[in-house]
């Protein structure tokens, strides 16, 4: 039995005495889908910097595929095969849809140093068919300073995928997007992760979309995990139930983006 | 001991003076994010309005109410310039109110002259501090102790300013969070004019008390503003305690600096500069900036290369261009030849900023290094032209690749400040170097030789080399390096995310931009036969920019249309005008608020309207509107 | 018809008149000199200078031109920047078609204009620029210089510095090439008239950014009997006043370059120092009929009194012509050899442009500082001849390349 996709243990990081993350621990294996969530503040997005080797841990490992990323910097965890989608949407504003993806295509086939040769042309058939992934085929040549929020989520997809990633974090993939829209995306992504095998650890805020299409959920709260588990089990968990009811929110209500 | 005691007292009356008008240029940053340029010219219209009024005003009433009276008259013009032209553009990048500021700091320059005349004044000693006090056996100046008292004095005040009263409070928060402040229901407009008086005020003081020390000239503007600049980053932009201690730090390695080592002075603050931005890229108290405004305005639709009709009109434009030689004659033929090297010199900083996003204030540098190296290539190794050419490339590209090692680490207001820093130490070391660079002597005889000397001639080959650099650069621009270093620009974060460090390839970029400049640099050695150390310095980095922006910083290549314009523009007005800077200043000024965009990207941003007018072909080429 | 003839005859016979007249025959041709100067950078200097060449070229067009045409003074600005000044060199000379360049106040841009024009093949006539290496190190065949040079105004110096009982020297001086030379200059020949001099210490302040206060309290530590000061302008002021303060001065002898020029002192007012030894040109005291009738001409055509860049702009003009008139033509060649040993008139008496080196033997006025009516003046000032002050001709061929 090989290792997991992605192993996580003990991780912590406090900033100025205050922990964002405690002594977190958990794995997740390819094809799954894995949702943290858990109240504003709770470190989630911590969490994911520290994965994707924005911040570093003060405490903890992190390995992907057996390999230690504990401190790597972002471009090494990125080569080593993780994706990542940012809760503010994070895209080349001055290039067009399929340049968004060509950039991230020919960075990973190390060719992004070459002077020479128009970069808009190469490898346009594979960024189409990236694009024709996400359902944004028809919009290659639009300039994505002008796309809708939900279409640059699209775009921001089809950019982490361009590396053929085994993980994917995605932060928020459908904050600020209209109701249907979010649940058409989570759709695409898990069918996405299901066809190519891929492990996407991601949070929400949306708990329609989070207990729609996860197949197991961790529940973050000052720090550290509180619960966790298949949908059903999250669901009845008192302590959630307590943290959320604290919130003011109640699972299938709509949470504020 | 003695000595030494004094000298430090000496050094903390020098920081006081630098504190006043440093603390002024960083509470109108802190708030408004603007980097006035202009500040020196308001310290300049304060010693010179003060100079008037206590001519006519006698007594220590007349002497110390003129200083007043001249630093708030002042004030009332720095609220004007912010109403009438500063308001205009604070959603603009950085660069564009820099570049604002500096042409009321030249159009200032000339009016100044024109108002108070030529020469030096020389105003009243101050009444009651004429003499000197015995300290430890050494005489101090009295009025040296006055402004001792002084610094710390503004800086208590400006504390319970900032701390105690509604306005201050609400300018801390402004500071904080901008559009906070303003959905508070606080007339932001005004607390913004509100604040550059004050910060006009400060510098205003800070040159009406320079009159009893200094003689009043129109140079007093330059002669401070860049130390200024530099106390202020050294400090932390928006930190006033950051600036006192900036000024003291300064101050005072300058005073025991000279008894060490008396060449010194000219280096010490930037070499301070680059040592404390290396170790704290945000200077002593400065906070990390929020993220930079985009380097670009509204941005634009995405880059194409030409298209092939497009490429036969260039071909068409450069066999014009060769054409020239025909029928102009050699006057016209160098002065073409100068814009040719400027369209090459601006193409290169067009890479960094509008690829890039990065704005060099010292691109100078290498465009010196470039002429220092052909020169010294030609004279000192007697190389052929062509290789002293390669010389001349070779070291403009070695100094790009060390200054920017250390640049590439910093962004925003300190990356220029950084680049600013290396540009000013590379011409003191051109400057003082006498045995290597003839100091300011310069290098005489760099002429071409017999067979491309002749103006038509060299003409065609500096026409050839721009040609083929402007073109490599616009290549790079749409090469996979291009849409790398494009892509850093964009997003930082999405860049990093997918493999791309910014920092190597904006080091990348910032040693291919200094190796071209270096190109031209070279060149113009040779097109005028010497090289001096104003090849270097601050005024050529800003015509750089001015061109860029002129041409369009939202483009790839209009620098080259901004270099001809300018370049021409300025000649013209050498020629014709003793009051170049006024015209010039004025130019600069109404190019900012009115066309940002500048030549190319006005007309870019006019054809697809036109061509869509024509046929309604789908919304692909839409403009976002500009912020 | 008749009345309408007579008329026209009338008119024919005015014009040929007109053109028998002299002053109308002088409009036969123009001889062109193309002049370069610092205008915008450096009004508080080049506007007296332009006042002085305009009133030499007004006199001499009324006296009838040179070689019978009239002389035309194309004057153009270099901003204080050597590339600029090249470019509009270029423009005069092959646009305007001038028949000699002039001007420069700064010695870099003197220089890229002597090298300028050595390259073009140009006669030069340098006016303001102090450097030495215009006429030495980078002189040239087309290059000749008007204003007594550093080394001249050093040698003027020492010559009075050695006479001082003062042992312990200090010197400040601007750091560039400027200051850098006077101080090795006077520095070497005060040691070779005075061997027993020592020399206790150097101040360098950057040029335009003295900070005052450390380098007077410095130099007050290294306790000179006597101080050498290159600094000038703003930086003078600020370091008089500082000195002044701190008592730098008190006992002290102090020898300065050029502060004598009305540029220098006259914004010192009631502030200058006393009893310096400088270098300079004291208008109002000058008593001879050269100078006289300058003095008179200036006053009243400008309503002001001349500087030293006044004396400097008119004879540039005086010289000029005076080369040309011998020279009989423009031909660069033919005004070389005319330049070479000419003798011309100026404000301050007769002067030579010497074969060996193209240097005028124009001098200096020598004297003290003064406070007079609160204003700064210069008293016992003697005018010193610059033929006197130069080294002998075989240094000279040492330092000048030949060619």
């Amino acid at each position: 039995m090989s290792a997991p996709l992605l192993s996580v243990d003990h991780l912590s990081k406090s900033y100025g005495g205050v922990k964002a993350v405690q002594d977190v621990s958990f794995t997740l294996e390819r094809g799954e889908l894995l949702a943290l969530i858990g109240p504003n503040g709770a470190g989630k997005s911590t969490c994911f910097n520290m994965l994707n080797g924005q911040v570093r841990p003060d405490f903890g490992r992190i390995r992907i595929e057996g390999r230690e990323t504990t401190g790597l910097d972002p471009r090494r965890v990125w080569a080593l095969g993780v994706g990542r989608t940012f809760q503010i949407t994070a895209t080349f504003g001055s290039m067009s849809v399929r340049e968004n993806v060509q950039v991230g295509l020919l960075a990973r086939h190390g060719a992004l140093a070459r002077m020479t040769g128009f970069a808009g042309r190469t490898l346009a058939a594979e960024a189409d068919d990236l694009l024709a992934l996400v359902g944004m085929r028809d919009a290659a040549e639009r300039p994505s300073g002008e796309l809708a929020y939900g279409d640059l989520k699209r775009l921001e997809l089809a950019v982490a995928l361009t590396n053929e990633p085994s993980l994917l974090l995605m932060d928020e993939p459908t904050a600020g997007m209209a109701p249907a829209d979010r649940v058409e995306l989570m759709r695409l992504a898990a069918e996405i992760a299901r066809a190519r095998r891929i492990g996407i650890l991601f949070t929400e805020h949306d708990m329609d979309v989070v207990f729609e299409h996860a197949d197991r959920i961790m529940v973050l709260d000052r720090g550290r995990i509180i619960a966790e588990g298949t949908p059903a089990t999250v669901r009845r968990d008192p302590k959630v139930r307590a943290v959320y009811l604290g919130e003011g929110h109640l699972f299938g209500s709509e949470a504020a983006a | 001991m003695d000595f030494l005691v004094v000298q430090f007292l000496t050094g903390l009356a020098g920081a006081s003076s630098l504190f006043l008008v440093a603390s002024g240029l960083s509470i109108i940053f802190g708030v408004t994010r603007i980097v006035n340029f202009a500040h020196g010219a308001f310290y300049m219209l304060g010693a010179y309005i003060a100079y008037t009024l206590t001519e006519r005003w006698s007594g220590a009433l007349g002497f110390w109410g003129g200083l007043i009276a001249a630093a708030l008259a002042v004030a009332a013009i720095g609220a004007l310039v912010e109403i009438v032209l500063l308001r205009r553009i604070y959603r603009a990048p950085e660069l564009f109110q820099l570049l604002a500021t500096f042409g009321v700091t030249l159009m200032v320059q000339d009016l100044s002259v024109l108002i108070w005349g030529p020469e030096d004044l020389v105003g009243r000693r101050a009444p009651g501090f004429r003499h000197s006090v015995d300290i430890l056996g050494q005489s101090v100046p009295s009025y040296d102790l006055l402004l001792i008292a002084l610094g710390p004095l503004v800086l208590g005040g400006l504390w319970l300013l900032f701390h105690k009263t509604r306005f201050g409070v609400l300018v801390r928060a402004a500071t904080q969070d901008r559009d906070m402040v303003a959905a508070l229901g606080v007339n932001q407009r005004w607390l913004f004019t509100g604040v550059f008086a004050l910060g006009v005020f400060l510098a205003a003081l800070g040159g009406a008390l320079q009159l009893p020390r200094d003689a009043v000239s129109h140079t007093m503007d330059l002669r401070i503003i860049v130390e200024v600049f530099v106390v202020v980053v050294i400090g932390g932009l928006g930190s006033v305690g950051g600036a006192y201690l900036a000024a003291l730090l300064v101050s005072e390695l300058n005073a025991f600096g000279i008894l060490v080592m008396p060449t010194i002075s000219l280096v010490l603050v930037f070499l301070v500069m680059a040592v404390v931005l290396v170790v704290r890229p945000h200077g002593l108290f400065g906070k990390p900036e929020g993220p930079p405004r985009a380097a670009i305005g509204g941005l634009i639709r995405p880059w194409r290369p030409l298209s092939g009709a497009e490429r036969l009109g260039m071909a068409a434009l450069f066999a014009a261009a060769a054409l020239l030689p025909l029928v102009a004659g050699s006057y016209v033929l160098s002065v073409g030849t100068e814009i040719l090297i400027f369209a090459l010199f601006a193409a290169s900083l067009q890479l960094l900023m509008s690829a890039g996003g990065i704005a060099s204030f010292g691109h100078a540098a290498y465009f010196g290094l470039g002429a220092y190296g052909a020169a010294l290539g030609a004279k000192s190794l007697a190389l052929p032209f062509p290789a002293a050419l390669a010389c001349g490339i070779a070291l403009g590209t070695l100094g790009a690749a060390i200054f920017g090692w250390f640049c590439v680490r910093l962004s925003g207001v300190y990356f220029a400040m950084l680049t600013l820093a290396f540009a000013q130490i590379a011409w003191s070391v051109a400057f003082q170097w006498t045995s290597v660079t003839g100091g300011d002597n310069g290098l005489l005889g760099i002429w071409p030789p017999a067979w491309a000397s002749s103006p038509a001639v060299f003409y065609w080959i500096t026409l050839a080399l721009a040609a083929a650099g402007v073109a490599a650069i616009r290549a790079i621009v749409f090469s996979p390096f291009g849409y790398a270093l494009r892509a850093v620009r964009d997003s930082a974060l999405r860049a990093e995310a997918i493999g791309i460090g910014r920092r190597g390839v904006q080091w990348t970029a910032f040693v291919i931009a200094g190796g071209f400049a270096a190109l031209a640099g070279a060149l113009f050695a040779f097109l005028k036969g010497s090289v001096f150390p104003d090849n270097l310095g601050i005024p050529l980095s800003v015509d750089g920019l001015v061109m860029v922006l002129l041409g369009g910083v939202e483009t790839v290549s209009g620098a080259v249309v901004g270099a001809l314009v300018y370049r021409a523009l300025s000649v013209v007005l050498m020629s014709q005008t003793d009051y170049s800077k006024l015209v010039l200043g004025l130019f600069i000024v109404v190019l900012v608020v009115a066309f940002p965009r500048g030549i190319v990207g006005s007309l870019q941003a006019l054809l697809p309207r036109l061509r869509r007018a024509r046929a309604s072909s789908i919304g692909a080429a839409a403009l976002r509107p500009a912020e | 018809m008749r009345t309408g003839s007579v008329w026209l005859a009338a008119l024919a016979a005015s014009v040929a008149l007109g053109a028998a007249a002299p002053a109308a025959l002088a409009q036969q041709g123009e001889i062109k000199i193309g002049e370069i100067n610092s205008y915008s950078g450096l009004p508080a200097f080049t506007e007296p200078y332009r006042k002085g060449w305009q009133l030499a070229v007004e006199e001499i067009n009324k006296a009838g031109g040179v070689l019978g045409k009239k002389l035309v003074v194309i004057s153009k600005d270099d901003g204080g920047r050597p590339a600029d000044a090249v470019t509009a060199a270029n423009e005069l000379v092959s646009r305007d078609k001038v028949d000699m360049l002039a001007g420069a106040f700064f010695s870099h841009i003197g220089l890229a204009l002597a090298d300028f024009a050595k390259q073009k093949q140009m006669f030069y006539l340098a006016g303001e620029p102090l450097t030495d290496a215009i006429v030495w190190s980078a002189g040239n065949k087309y290059t000749f210089r008007l204003r007594p040079s550093n080394y001249m105004q050093a040698a003027m110096l020492a010559e009075e510095a050695a006479k001082l009982p003062a042992k312990r020297w200090a010197t400040i001086a601007p750091n560039y090439e400027y200051g850098q030379s006077a101080v090795a200059v006077f520095k070497q020949l005060l040691s070779a008239k005075r061997p027993d001099i020592e020399w206790v210490g150097e101040q360098w302040p950057p040029q335009g950014k003295i900070d005052a206060g450390p380098v007077v309290q410095a130099v007050a530590a290294m306790k000179p009997d006597a101080i050498l000061n290159v600094t000038f302008g703003p930086d003078l002021v600020k370091l008089v006043r500082e000195g002044n303060s701190r008592g730098l001065f008190k006992d002290r002898a102090v020898v300065s370059f050029l502060t004598g020029e009305p540029e220098y002192i006259d914004p010192l007012k009631d502030e200058t120092p006393e009893g310096w030894i400088v270098t300079g040109y004291p208008w109002d005291s000058v008593k001879t009929p050269e100078h006289d009738a300058f003095l008179k001409a200036y006053q009243a055509k400008f309503n002001d009194y001349p500087r030293l860049g006044s004396v400097v702009g008119y004879a540039l003009i005086q010289s000029a012509v005076a080369i040309i008139n011998k020279a009989g033509s423009t031909d660069t060649e033919k005004l070389i050899a005319a330049a070479r040993g000419l003798e011309f008139d100026t404000p301050f008496g007769k002067s030579m442009f010497r074969a060996i080196d193209h240097q005028a033997t124009l001098g200096a006025f020598v004297g003290k500082t003064a406070v007079k009516d609160g204003r700064g003046v210069m008293v016992d000032a003697v005018y010193r001849d610059g033929a006197k002050y130069l080294p002998s001709d075989e240094e000279v061929k040492k330092m000048r390349p030949q060619s």
